[in-house]
């Protein structure tokens, strides 16, 4: 039972202005603007737009500044806002094969159509930090000398780039995706989720689940734990168009673009009485440049399809119902930091009941000695 | 990213460029409608069908990137609704928050449709296009100087 504990308004109150005195930090110090963040630490703002669920850059960076980079903190902002919203409608699903690609690369070809095209990645760096960032004078980053990123001036041609599991679809050496029959996919902003799920359900729940929880659960699929050999078959990551149809215009609009990073696994599959051996996959679709997240989502949304591939079951991220119900980063935060919280009236019940049963554990070894003694 | 929307998927087609117009007035930024309206003085004075509001589309994905559609998250959207005097009714659907950007659009869509001016708005869209495109340009170049040949060496074991 929960009883409400009262008081201590005051101290709230003092505690919230240190709060906001802290994380302003020392006032001889510039504020950090939105925009700083933004552009700076563009990937913690993707990730708490990712987790978050809601693409909106500069929320997402005003939700990082005022969590003082704590980012569960500002996902759980992110949250709050958004319920304050009305929901327009749905957009049209993404066409990923449309994207404006701004990264792609593919671990089982080298060469694809459209090329390998490393984008800003942090692969293949050294993890040497660099200590010209620190520096404001010359040959620091805040210095105009500083070398900018050399600019090609060459113009390229758009080339199409088709997903790497189209071109193994056509040789069929590879699942079909699952079909579009026109079903409304679940949401689960707006319905309680019940086990099992659909796919649909799954990869809703994975694309605004904690990133360190899925790597983990992803990690464990490769060490072993619903091993499944995957390949990156592709990831990529770039803007696409968002299409929305407004119920009083009837025709489609283009909203602007968002940054998604997409990556499809290529798994094993020894094929059953009905299907000749090919590869599966595994799907990550998240906001932003989340490209570990998107690369976890995609193992983990594999091991969870072991039933319907027929696979032995067992591994933890095979357990959708452990997987899903503890993916939320706002929700377990919650309950792990609500033990926080005064529980004085439970905890006194708690100590009642250990003072009263040690009292009866007492009398009892009493009279067990004194029986003993009388034999 | 350019636009590239240019289809309905109904009967209800609007009239040709209506959508790649909208498109480009999603895209513009707060500075650039205010040009274009400076452009395009005097604009009649409007009334709103529908305030300016911000609210939420959940945006969708598809499993395996063409399969079944599931929801992947919410953006925020802003949209306004508006009636020239003695003209016609524009709207507007953009990200973000801006709804006065959204409302300025929704007069420049109101304006777009009047037959006469089309051509003097098409013209005032122009920076924005070029804007886009240039983006879109260097964006494409910048990307295409990382782009690796692998190659796989043959190891000497024979």
């Amino acid at each position: 039972m929960y009883v409400a504990a009262k008081g201590g308004e005051k101290a709230i109150r003092n505690a919230h202005a240190l709060l906001a005195k802290r994380r302003r930090g020392n006032r001889n110090l510039p504020s950090i603007g939105l925009d700083q963040i933004a552009q700076q630490l563009t990937l913690a703002v993707d990730r708490v737009m990712a987790e978050g669920s809601l693409y909106d850059v500069e929320l997402a960076a005003l939700a990082v500044k005022q969590a003082r980079g704590d980012l569960i903190e500002a996902i759980f902002l992110i949250r709050a806002f958004r319920t304050t919203l009305p929901r327009f409608g749905y957009a049209k699903p993404l066409d990923t094969a449309g994207m404006q690609v701004r990264r792609r690369v593919s671990a089982t070809y080298k060469d694809l159509p459209g090329g390998q095209l490393l984008g800003p990645t942090f692969d293949y760096t050294h993890r040497l930090l660099d200590t010209s960032l620190g520096q404001g004078g010359v040959g620091g980053e805040g210095h105009e000398g500083h070398a900018p990123a050399t600019q090609p001036e060459t113009s390229v041609e758009a080339e199409p780039m088709p997903r790497v599991t189209d071109l193994l679809g056509r040789e069929g050496l590879i699942e079909g995706a699952p079909e579009d029959d026109g079903t409304e996919p679940f949401d689960l902003t707006r319905a309680p989720v019940s086990f099992p799920v659909d796919r649909s359900t799954r990869l809703q729940a994975l694309a605004r689940g904690d990133e360190g929880y899925l790597l983990a659960l992803g990690y464990s699929t490769q060490r072993g734990y619903a091993r499944s050999h995957p390949f990156v078959g592709e990831i990529r990551f770039g803007d696409v168009e968002v299409i929305f149809e407004a119920p009083e215009l009837g025709f489609e609009l283009s909203l602007g673009t968002v940054q998604i990073t997409e990556c499809q696994t290529v798994n094993q599959f020894k094929g059953s009485a009905t299907t000749p051996p090919q590869f599966t996959r595994g799907y990550g679709l998240v906001f932003g440049q989340c490209e570990r997240k998107a690369m976890s989502m995609a193992l983990v949304e594999r091991a969870l399809r072991w039933q319907e591939l027929g696979e032995e079951p067992g591994a933890p991220a095979q357990d959708e119902e452990f997987v899903l119900s503890h993916c939320d980063n706002v929700q377990a935060t919650g309950f792990v930091e609500h033990l926080k919280l005064p529980h004085y009236v439970d905890f006194q019940a708690e100590l009642d009941l250990v003072r009263r049963m040690r009292a009866e554990h007492e009398e009892e070894r009493r009279e067990a000695g004194l029986k003993e003694a009388a034999e | 990213m350019q636009p590239s929307l240019t289809h309905s998927t109904d009967g209800n087609a609007p009239p040709a460029g209506r959508q790649s117009a909208m498109a480009l007035l999603a895209r513009a930024e707060s500075g650039e409608l205010d040009a274009m309206l400076a452009r395009l003085a005097p604009v009649p004075a409007s009334a709103d069908l529908r305030p300016p509001e911000i609210g939420l589309v959940m945006l969708r994905g598809r499993t395996g990137g063409d399969g079944a559609p599931f929801n992947l998250g919410e953006a925020t959207v802003a949209r306004a609704a508006v009636r020239l005097e003695g003209g016609a009714t524009g709207f507007a659907y953009r990200l973000g928050r801006d709804a006065s950007a959204a409302r300025k659009a929704a007069v420049l869509d109101a304006l777009w449709q009047d037959a006469t001016r089309r051509p003097a708005v098409d013209e005032a869209l122009d920076p924005i296009r070029a804007r886009l495109a240039e983006e879109a340009v260097r964006l494409r170049a910048e990307t295409a100087a990382t782009k690796v040949d692998f190659f796989t060496l043959v190891r000497g074991e024979d």
